[in-house]
């Protein structure tokens, strides 16, 4: 298991973790390169079919990075995630999924070693993990 | 058929230090859709730009992927480059392979460069299905609306109607100047506060440019940034302010009497009365629940002495429509009254006031013409206690916040006092002392020094009543003692709290207060002057309890908002906003309830939901919202992001 390098999809709000993962880059904070990242204008414009898509077709995890509460650009968008992503954690539960490879974080456009941090942590957790074991391989 | 353009940026050793370009080049050469994958050593040099802009005129390219630094850094910069080749501005994207793959993996190398691989296959995904996309415009109405006709209402109306636009000012009472006309001196300097606000009542009642609606409230708000479309109720005064001269005779003559709002119940007007003697404008209305001939059916006395018959019982309220393209609220605030405060005798007590009677006791033209006497029976008193923070920073009452102006005011209060009673006995009980502001640390310093005011940090528990004394009951926290003061009269500093009415106004106006009641501004930090909604902008209490200078300046930023809406020849906004796939809509109206800025309608008609384009921020929160899937946003639709985490897996 030790070779086994996790694949994770990150949608990042533009106006704070998107920034704050730019600045880890800035300051030269070093972290796993596992991540690939998608730039939304705001958290609570994630669609959870976006990450149930992104389960389906093999990431082992889903990093979703909005603003603190209270800070969205738009006033409400990551309370929007927030509730949003606690109902399709509850789903996939119920599908007997491990909850965990979906995290959703509060990281500010100046919190690049949260970001960096965020992602190592993530890496390592879901190296513990294993695979994702819904990798989907046929077609629907 | 698409002819895409990779450009790869070197960034000098920044990307290629760790990213394999050739490598990457390469791969792309052969890769679907790309016309060119070509690379350079700084991309947003003018050589660098001028490769994009020969390529695309050349190649006839449609769409342009630049992988570099971050987008926030050069997005801007190749679209432009774009756009002078002839290609539309919406067809270029980023690929940020700086910031979050060469700088972050410096010594992974050959998962950097698989990294950027990924990051630039994603783009392309997005640039195929971008569209090119035109900004869009709108006509503005270039006149505003001001409601509110306090210090900050008419700060922003004065530097608006200034720069040459017309401007409405609505007040709900029959004057201007809000809570600054009732006040008497000013921190931090004492100045006389109808000296400073006398010049600015002055020039908003006279300004050309300015329409001043006073007893009018707004009704009804439609539109949107630009374009809105105002009613506003002017309140039937039953005096005709074209033929009144404002001579007061009528006000001399009357003969109902009632307690004065204006000085807060300590002294009286008549049924038929002007604010005070200084108002702008200065002409009467008749208050129908204490003037004798709308009780009684009997009286017409102020009919009878005017000498221009400007009194007419038979007038009705009018609906006045106006349209504007831009409107700041600046209602103010109140005091939470002292009826709710339990502790120190829920207004029961005469000689218990609030810092609003205290102005008007210390104010020349107030009920005891300046002379510091108390309620009950209008003796000097001797001692007074002041406290701070009466209801504000208690979350138990539902106050947690700071009212801001309580330290420095009772401080000033304590000092007026003195400075009339010069043996009397000032103590200011107090939480914190916060004298933020400009001078006013030394305004605190010289009250407490020179002024001799006994400051106890501590609160007080209770006030009760002792024949004709007040005993205080409270603690000094510095030294651990209770503390007792027989006290002649007591002061209290209580929390501000948003003006009556506003919640209402905020749903008139469908933009959003905070769980207080104060008018919510965009962004606490970038956007403290705007509201929710696009073209309603926030000055002074309204937003926030603040001081005068703070009000002034939030006032003038208000008019600056307003000023550079009002600057464009159109509004252009962004076409990065919402649209809607008619066929998909099943009209349920989840977008509606989904968008924070009021952007979203449904079409009764058609039964579909329609976009204000002007209202669209292109947030996105409709688009997860809606369960058809037919919301979306412009180059931002489901499909291109189910397409980039193909690409990605
Ligand atoms: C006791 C006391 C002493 C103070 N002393 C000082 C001082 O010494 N120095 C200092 O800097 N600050 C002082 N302040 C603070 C000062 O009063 C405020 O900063 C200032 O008045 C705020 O101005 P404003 O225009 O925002 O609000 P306001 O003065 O409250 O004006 C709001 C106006 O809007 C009108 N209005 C409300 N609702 C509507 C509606 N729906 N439609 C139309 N009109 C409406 C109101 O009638 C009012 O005229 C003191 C405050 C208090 C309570
Ligand atoms: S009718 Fe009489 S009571 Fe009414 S405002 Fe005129 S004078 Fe006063
Ligand atoms: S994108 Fe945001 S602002 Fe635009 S309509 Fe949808 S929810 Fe409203
Ligand atoms: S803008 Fe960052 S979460 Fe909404």
């Amino acid at each position: 298991m030790s070779d086994f390098e996790p694949k994770i999809i990150g949608f990042l709000c533009n106006w704070c973790t998107y920034t704050g993962a730019d600045l880890a880059g800035t300051a030269r904070i070093q972290y796993p390169s596992n991540i690939r990242v998608i730039r939304m204008m705001c958290s609570g414009g994630v669609d959870m079919v976006y990450v149930m898509k992104a389960l389906l077709e093999g990431a082992d995890g889903v990093l979703i990075g909005g603003c603190h509460p209270g800070d969205c650009h738009y006033q409400s968008g990551n309370f929007k995630a927030r509730r949003r992503v606690a109902i399709l954690k509850k789903i996939l539960q119920q599908l007997g999924y491990n909850e965990d490879r979906v995290w959703l974080r509060w990281i500010s456009a100046s919190e690049g070693k949260k970001f960096a941090n965020t992602v190592t942590e993530m890496v390592e957790y879901l190296k513990k993990l294993g695979p994702n074991p819904f990798k989907y391989t046929g077609n629907i | 058929m698409k002819k895409i353009g990779l450009f790869i940026c070197h960034c000098g050793s920044n990307i290629a230090g760790t990213i394999d370009i050739p490598e990457v080049k390469k791969f792309f050469s052969e890769y679907d859709d790309i016309e060119i994958s070509d690379d350079y050593k700084y991309m947003c040099s003018e050589p660098g730009q001028k490769k994009l802009r020969d390529a695309i005129v050349e190649r006839g390219l449609n769409g342009v992927v630049v992988a570099c630094c971050s987008p926030r850094m050069h997005e801007i910069t190749f679209r432009n480059a774009a756009v002078s080749a002839g290609l539309n501005p919406y067809k270029v994207e980023i690929a940020n392979i700086r910031e979050q793959c060469s700088w972050v993996h410096q010594k992974e190398k050959d998962k950097a460069t698989k990294k950027s691989i990924d990051i630039i296959k994603t783009m392309i995904e997005k640039v195929k299905r971008d569209e090119a996309l035109q900004p869009i415009e709108f006509d503005i109405t270039k006149r505003a609306l001001v409601i509110g006709g306090g210090i900050a209402g008419i700060t922003a109306a004065v530097d608006i109607a200034n720069a040459g636009y017309e401007v409405v000012l609505v007040e709900k009472r029959h004057s201007i100047g809000g809570k600054m006309l009732e006040l008497s001196e000013t921190f931090p300097t004492l100045d006389c506060a109808q000296c400073t606000l006398t010049p600015k009542t002055v020039e908003a009642g006279r300004h050309p440019k300015i329409k001043l609606m006073v007893y009018s409230e707004v009704e009804e708000v439609k539109g949107y940034i630009g374009n809105f479309d105002v009613k506003i109720r002017r309140k039937a005064s039953y005096v005709d302010w074209n033929k009144c001269t404002g001579c007061g005779l009528c006000q001399e003559k009357c003969p109902s009497k009632t307690e004065s709002e204006f000085d807060h119940g300590l002294g009286e007007r008549k049924a038929i009365y002007t604010l005070s003697p200084q108002a702008v404008p200065n002409k009467p209305i008749i208050d129908k629940n204490s003037c004798r001939f709308f009780r009684e059916g009997k009286c017409r006395v102020c009919e009878k002495v005017c000498p221009v018959q400007a009194i007419n019982y038979e007038m009705k309220d009018e609906v006045i429509e106006e349209k504007v393209g831009a409107i700041v609220v600046a209602t103010g605030y109140e005091i939470l009254e002292t009826e709710k405060i339990p502790e120190y005798g829920y207004g029961m007590y005469k000689d218990v006031i609030d810092g609003l009677q205290f102005e008007r006791l210390n104010s020349a033209s107030g009920p005891t013409a300046g002379e510091i006497r108390r309620p009950s029976d209008g003796k000097v008193p001797k001692e007074v206690v002041f406290i701070k923070c009466v209801g504000s920073r208690d979350p138990e009452k539902g106050i947690p916040y700071c009212s801001r102006i309580c330290c420095m005011y009772l401080g000033k209060h304590a000092r007026l006092y003195k400075h009339k009673v010069p043996d009397g006995q000032a103590y200011l009980f107090y939480m914190d002392i916060r004298s933020f502001g400009k001078g006013y640390e030394e305004f605190i310093q010289q009250s407490m020094e020179e002024a001799n005011l006994l400051y106890i940090r501590g609160r007080v528990a209770r006030i009760m009543q002792e024949g004709d004394k007040l005993v205080v009951w409270g603690v000094d926290t510095l030294s651990g003692r209770k503390v007792e003061i027989k006290a002649d009269m007591v002061v209290l500093g209580t929390a501000v709290v948003p003006s009556k009415g506003a919640t209402e106004l905020a749903k008139v106006l469908r933009t959003a207060t905070d769980e207080y009641g104060f008018f919510n501004e965009a962004h606490i930090k970038l956007k403290p002057v705007e509201s929710m909604t696009g073209g309603i902008y926030l000055a002074g209490c309204a937003q926030a309890p603040k001081d005068i200078p703070d009000t002034v300046a939030q006032a003038g930023a208000a008019a600056a908002k307003v000023l550079s809406l009002f600057g464009q020849e159109k509004m252009v906004q962004e076409p990065l906003i919402a649209c809607v796939d008619t066929d998909l809509c099943s009209g349920c109206g989840v977008c509606v309830t989904a968008c924070p800025f009021d952007a979203r309608m449904l079409d009764v008609d058609e039964k579909i939901s329609i976009v204000n384009e002007a209202l669209c921020q292109g947030c996105g929160a409709c688009v997860s919202a809606c369960p058809n899937k037919a919301c979306q946003l412009r180059n931002a639709s489901p499909k291109t992001y189910m397409a980039m985490v193909d690409k990605y897996l």
